[in-house]
C-alpha cells in the first residue's frame, strides 16, 4: 500500500486466559509451548498482535483452529476482555485514542457506527425472536432515528440489497436458511454506513453454492461502497478470492503477512508453507 | 399517641419513626430526580406484597394530622383492596377521608389517575407492580441499572418498532413508558394510556412506591413526561368514543365494562366511581 | 330506568372476616398456644426462620390466628417485625460456644466429641403411628418423669469444630478474614452484587421449599455443587447485647435454638508450579430452630454462589430474589386482585387489530 494513514491500527494486542506468572509474561516466544505457559498454565490466545488496515483494503487472516483469528476480531469487537494492547480507529477521534481504553458508551458507540461484525453463528450476530427488518433497525435507532416508517424503508432496502425478498423481512431469521441468515447478518452490520467490516468465518458450514453466492456479495458490496474489511477464515480458497493482504496466525501470534498472491504462490514461513502446500 | 388495633399499640402511621425519616428521603431524592428509580428499604406491613405496600408506605411516610385521604384501585373508592387499605391507614392516624378528589390532600391509586385534574396542594400516590420498563430488555438490576445510567433505552425502542411491524402499530397496553424530563424512561405504573398525558406538566406531584422491588421514583408538578412513541406513529390512548357512562351520562372518560348478567347487556360505567357519583349529585367537578 | 352503581365493597369484606372467624373456631376442641408451642416445635422453628423472628408464643399465636397457615403465619411475623423499634445488634456469637443438642458429620467416621444423635427423624420410620392418637397427658407426664429420672438434665455439649480439624492441618481453603459489619437487609434493599452478609441472611429467611429446590437442582447436575456434610451442630447460643452505659459489661437476653450446617467441597488452588494443590472449600448455613434441610440447602447454595457456572444456583439474581416468601406469595396472590383496567386497555389494543 502507499502512505497513506491506516484506517485501522492495532499494537501489541494481548489476550491471555489464566493469572500468567513472571515467566510467561517476560519470557516471550521462548518460554511457551503452543501458546501455553507450561509454568502457570496459562493460554496466550493473542501475543503481541499488531498489524494496519487500509482504507478500502480486504485483510485476509488464515491459520488453523486455535491460531487467534477468532479471537483477534472478538477482541476489537469488545466481545471480549483484553489483557493488553492498543488500537486505534482513524474515523474515531483522528484515530488518537485507543479504544480499549474507552467507556462502555462509548464501545458501543464504536459497534454501532465504526465496525459492522458478522458472526459465523448467525445467533451472535441477530435477535432470532425479532424480525429481520426490526434487526436490522435496531441500528438505526442506535443511530438516533425515531421515524418508523424511515426505518422500514432503509431496512427493506439494506436487506433488497443481500437479496432478501421484500416479502420476506416481517419474518424472523430464524425461520431463514444459513446462507439467508449471514446475508441479514450483513445488511445489519452495515446499517449505518461504518468503513470497517470485520467478517469471522461468515461462509464456514454453508453449502459450497450457497458460500458462493454470499462471497460474490460481499465482494459487490466491496465494491460499491469501498469499505475496508477484515476476512477471517481456515478456508485458503475464501482468502484467495477475496483478500488483497494476508497475513497467517499460529498460536496467537501473525507469523507471516504480504500480498495475497505472494503468500500462497510463495511462502517464506516453513508452518505457512506446509499450510498453503495441504490447503490448496 | 398509640393507635390500638388487635389489642397491640402502634405509632402514628404504623411504621415507626425512623422508616417513615428513611422513607422521605428517599421520596426527596426521587423528587429531586424525575423518573429515577431510588432504592429504598422496603418495611413489610400486613398488608402482602404486590398489593399496595410501596404505595403505602409512602403514603404512611407524607400523611398528617390534618391531610384528607383517598383510596381507589381501578378508579374506585369501593373496591376491596382500596377498602382494605384506607382501613389500616385509618386505623393507625385517625386521619379524614374522602371520595371526592376535590378534597383530598393525598390520594393513592392503583392503576388509575383520578379524571378530575389535581392541584398544586395534592399528591398522588400510584401502586407500581414493575418499576422497570427495561425489565423485557434484560431481567437482571445490575444490567438494567448501568443501561438507565448510560440512557440506553434502545431496546424499548426495539419493542415498539417491533409492535409496528408485526401490527402496524404500537401494542403496549397499560403501564407504556414514558420519557420524563428528557433523562429517565420510566413505567408509569399500570395505568390506561388514557391517563398518561395526565402526568405531562401536572400541576400536582406524582409519586410511586414499589414495595416488593423496593424503589421510589417521583415526577414532581411542571414536569415534561412524554410517552414513547415514533414521530410517525403518534402516541395513542384507547379508543372511548361513542361510549358514554349508563349511570352519569359522562362522555370522554375511561370506562369499566360491564356485562349485565341479567338482561344480558353489555354497556360502559364511569371507572371513577367518585367522579361518577359526583356527577349524579350534581356536584361540580374540575376537568380543565 | 335507573341504574343504581354497586358499592357494598366494605360490607364485603367484614363479612368475609366473620367468615374467617367461624372456619378458625370450628370444631369444640380448643386450640392453645402451649399446645402449638410445646407440641408443634417443628412447625414453629420454620415459622420463626422464614419470619426471621425468634418468638415462639408469636409463633404459635400466628398459627392459631390463621388456621395454621405457614404463609400467613410467617407475614403476620414479619409485619409484627416491622413495627418493633430497633435498639441493638447483638454481639456475635460462636457456634463454638454453641451447647450442642445434636451434633454429627458425614465426612468422617469419628470425630472429636463423637456423633451425638440428638432428637432427629432421621433414624425413624414413617410409619403412621395409631397408638397415639388417643394418648393422655396424664400417660406422657407420666413417661416423662421417668425418662428425666433415667437422664439428667439434656445434656448440652460444646466442642471444637470438624473443620478446625482441617484447618489445622492446612488442608482448608484460605479465605480472607473480613471484619465488616454485616449488613442489615431488614433495614436496606439488596445491594448487587450482594456481600456474603447479606447472602446468607436473605437464605436464612428464604421459603424454604424454594431454598432446599434450587440445591436440590445443583445436586442433581444443575450445577457443580455436590458436597459432603462436614458438620451439622444444632445448639443453644446465649444472646448478649453491650451494655450502653459501662464498656466491657453485657446483658444477657436470652437463648435461641440454631442449626449450622458447614459442608465441604474440593476446591482447587492454581499454582506457580507443576500441579494445583486441591483444598477443602466450605459452603455455610445457619438457620434459627431445627431446620436441619434448609441449613444443608444453604450451605450448598453459598457455595454455588461463590463459583462460576451457568446454572440457576450460580446466578446471584436468580437464588437471592425470588425466595422470599411475602415477596413470592403476596405477587402470586396479587394476581386476584381486579385487573380490569388494564385488561380493557389490552382488549382495546385486540379490537383495533381486528379493526384494522
Amino acid at each position: 500500500m502507499n502512505d497513506t494513514k491506516p484506517i485501522l491500527s492495532v499494537r501489541d494486542l494481548a489476550v491471555r486466559f489464566g493469572e500468567g506468572c513472571d515467566i510467561c509474561i517476560n519470557g516471550g516466544d521462548a518460554v511457551l509451548d503452543k501458546g501455553h505457559c507450561p509454568y502457570c498454565h496459562s493460554v496466550w490466545a493473542l501475543n503481541k498482535v499488531s498489524f494496519d488496515l487500509y482504507p478500502g483494503e480486504i485483510l485476509g487472516i488464515v491459520g488453523e483452529s486455535g491460531s487467534g483469528k477468532s479471537t483477534l476480531l472478538k477482541a476489537l469487537y469488545f466481545d471480549m476482555e483484553i489483557t493488553e494492547g492498543e488500537a486505534y480507529i482513524s474515523q474515531f477521534k483522528e484515530g488518537k485514542t485507543n479504544i480499549f481504553e474507552l467507556s462502555s458508551q462509548q464501545k458501543r458507540h464504536i459497534r454501532n457506527h465504526k465496525m459492522g461484525m458478522v458472526y459465523q453463528n448467525p445467533i451472535m450476530g441477530l435477535r432470532m425472536n425479532f424480525s429481520s427488518s426490526a434487526n436490522v433497525a435496531e441500528k438505526l435507532i442506535a443511530a438516533g432515528i425515531r421515524n418508523a416508517g424511515k426505518m422500514t424503508e432503509r431496512a427493506k432496502y439494506l436487506l433488497n440489497h443481500v437479496e432478501v425478498p421484500a416479502s420476506r423481512i416481517k419474518e424472523e431469521p430464524r425461520n431463514f436458511s444459513g446462507g439467508m441468515q449471514q446475508r441479514v447478518q450483513i445488511s445489519k452490520a452495515l446499517a449505518n454506513n461504518p468503513p470497517i467490516l470485520l467478517l469471522d468465518e461468515v461462509t464456514t458450514g454453508l453449502d459450497l453454492s450457497v458460500q458462493a453466492r454470499v462471497l460474490d456479495l460481499i465482494k459487490r458490496i466491496h465494491q460499491e461502497l469501498g469499505i475496508s474489511m477484515v476476512v477471517v477464515s481456515h478456508d485458503l480458497s475464501v482468502i484467495r478470492m477475496m483478500a488483497d493482504r494476508t497475513m497467517v496466525m499460529l498460536n496467537g501470534r501473525i507469523i507471516e503477512e504480504g500480498l495475497t498472491d505472494q503468500i500462497l504462490e510463495d511462502p517464506i514461513d516453513e508452518y505457512t508453507q506446509i499450510l498453503v502446500h495441504s490447503l490448496l | 399517641m398509640a393507635y390500638n388495633i388487635s389489642n397491640q399499640h402502634y405509632n402514628f402511621a404504623f411504621l415507626d419513626e425512623g422508616a417513615k425519616r428513611e422513607i422521605r428521603r428517599s421520596i426527596l431524592k426521587a423528587v429531586a430526580i424525575p423518573g429515577y428509580q431510588v432504592p429504598f428499604g422496603s418495611r413489610e406491613l400486613p398488608i402482602g406484597r404486590g398489593w399496595g405496600t410501596g404505595g403505602l408506605q409512602i403514603t404512611l411516610s407524607i400523611i398528617g394530622k390534618d391531610d384528607c385521604l383517598k383510596v381507589i384501585d381501578q378508579g374506585s373508592d369501593d373496591s376491596v383492596n382500596a377498602v382494605s387499605i384506607r382501613k389500616l391507614v385509618t386505623a393507625t392516624t385517625g386521619v379524614e377521608t374522602t371520595t371526592d378528589t376535590n378534597a383530598a390532600t393525598i390520594i393513592q391509586s392503583r392503576h388509575r389517575v383520578p379524571e378530575e385534574k389535581m392541584r398544586n396542594d395534592q399528591v398522588l400516590v400510584l401502586q407500581v407492580p414493575n418499576p422497570e420498563p427495561l425489565r423485557s430488555v434484560s431481567p437482571k438490576e445490575t444490567v438494567s441499572r448501568n443501561l438507565h445510567a448510560e440512557a440506553e433505552y434502545s431496546g424499548i425502542w426495539l419493542r415498539l418498532y417491533e409492535g409496528i411491524v408485526k401490527y402496524g402499530r404500537t401494542v403496549i397496553g397499560a403501564d407504556h413508558p414514558v420519557m420524563v424530563s428528557g433523562r429517565y424512561v420510566m413505567n408509569p405504573s399500570p395505568i390506561p394510556r388514557f391517563d398518561n398525558p395526565k402526568l405531562h406538566q401536572a400541576e400536582c406531584l406524582y409519586l410511586f412506591g414499589a414495595g416488593r422491588e423496593k424503589k421510589i421514583y417521583a415526577v414532581p408538578p411542571y414536569t415534561d413526561v412524554v410517552s414513547l412513541a415514533y414521530e410517525d406513529h403518534p402516541f395513542a390512548i384507547e379508543n372511548v368514543k361513542g361510549r358514554s357512562c349508563r349511570l352519569c351520562g359522562a362522555t370522554d372518560v375511561y370506562y369499566d365494562e360491564i356485562f349485565d348478567s341479567e338482561t344480558n347487556e353489555h354497556y360502559f360505567q364511569c371507572s371513577d366511581s367518585g367522579f361518577c357519583e359526583k356527577r349524579r349529585n350534581g356536584t361540580e367537578v374540575n376537568l380543565s | 330506568m335507573a341504574y343504581v352503581a354497586v358499592t357494598g365493597g366494605q360490607e364485603a369484606i367484614e363479612a368475609s372476616i366473620k367468615l374467617l372467624k367461624y372456619y378458625r373456631t370450628d370444631g369444640d376442641k380448643n386450640l392453645e398456644i402451649e399446645a402449638i408451642k410445646d407440641k408443634m416445635k417443628l412447625l414453629i422453628d420454620r415459622v420463626m426462620s422464614e419470619a426471621g423472628l425468634y418468638a415462639p408464643t408469636y409463633a404459635a399465636l400466628a398459627l392459631k390466628q390463621c388456621e395454621g397457615s405457614l404463609e400467613e403465619a410467617v407475614f403476620i411475623l414479619r409485619a409484627y417485625r416491622s413495627t418493633l423499634t430497633r435498639n441493638h445488634y447483638s454481639k456475635t456469637m460462636s457456634s463454638v460456644d454453641m451447647r450442642m443438642i445434636r451434633r454429627i458429620s458425614a465426612a468422617f467416621k469419628d470425630i472429636p466429641g463423637g456423633q451425638i444423635l440428638g432428637p432427629s427423624y432421621d433414624y425413624v420410620h414413617r410409619l403412621l403411628d395409631f397408638g397415639i392418637m388417643d394418648e393422655t397427658e396424664e400417660e406422657n407426664e407420666k413417661w416423662r418423669n421417668s425418662y428425666e429420672q433415667c437422664h439428667q438434665e439434656e445434656e448440652k455439649y460444646t466442642f471444637p469444630r470438624v473443620s478446625d480439624i482441617l484447618r489445622e492441618e492446612d488442608l482448608l481453603e484460605e479465605i480472607a478474614e473480613e471484619h465488616r459489619e454485616a449488613f442489615d437487609i431488614t433495614l436496606n434493599k439488596l445491594p448487587l452484587p450482594a456481600p456474603r452478609s447479606a447472602r446468607l441472611q436473605t437464605m436464612a429467611r428464604a421459603d424454604t421449599g424454594y431454598i432446599s429446590g434450587l440445591a436440590y437442582s445443583s445436586l442433581r447436575g444443575f450445577g457443580a455443587v455436590h458436597p459432603t456434610v462436614g458438620e451439622l451442630r444444632t445448639g443453644w447460643l446465649s444472646v448478649e447485647v453491650s451494655y450502653v452505659l459501662e464498656e466491657g459489661q453485657d446483658i444477657y437476653v436470652g437463648d435461641i435454638l440454631v442449626t449450622e450446617v458447614e459442608s465441604f467441597v474440593s476446591a482447587s488452588k492454581k499454582k506457580t508450579k507443576e500441579h494445583d494443590e486441591m483444598k477443602v472449600g466450605i459452603g455455610y448455613g445457619c438457620v434459627l430452630g431445627r431446620n436441619e434441610t434448609k441449613a444443608i440447602s444453604i450451605s450448598i447454595l453459598d457455595r454455588a454462589l461463590r463459583v462460576a457456572g451457568e446454572a440457576p444456583v450460580n446466578d446471584e439474581e436468580f437464588v437471592l430474589l425470588h425466595g422470599d416468601c411475602l415477596e413470592m406469595n403476596g405477587f402470586l396472590s396479587h394476581l386476584k386482585l381486579p385487573h380490569y383496567v388494564t385488561f380493557q386497555s389490552k382488549l382495546d389494543q385486540l379490537r383495533k387489530k381486528k379493526e384494522d
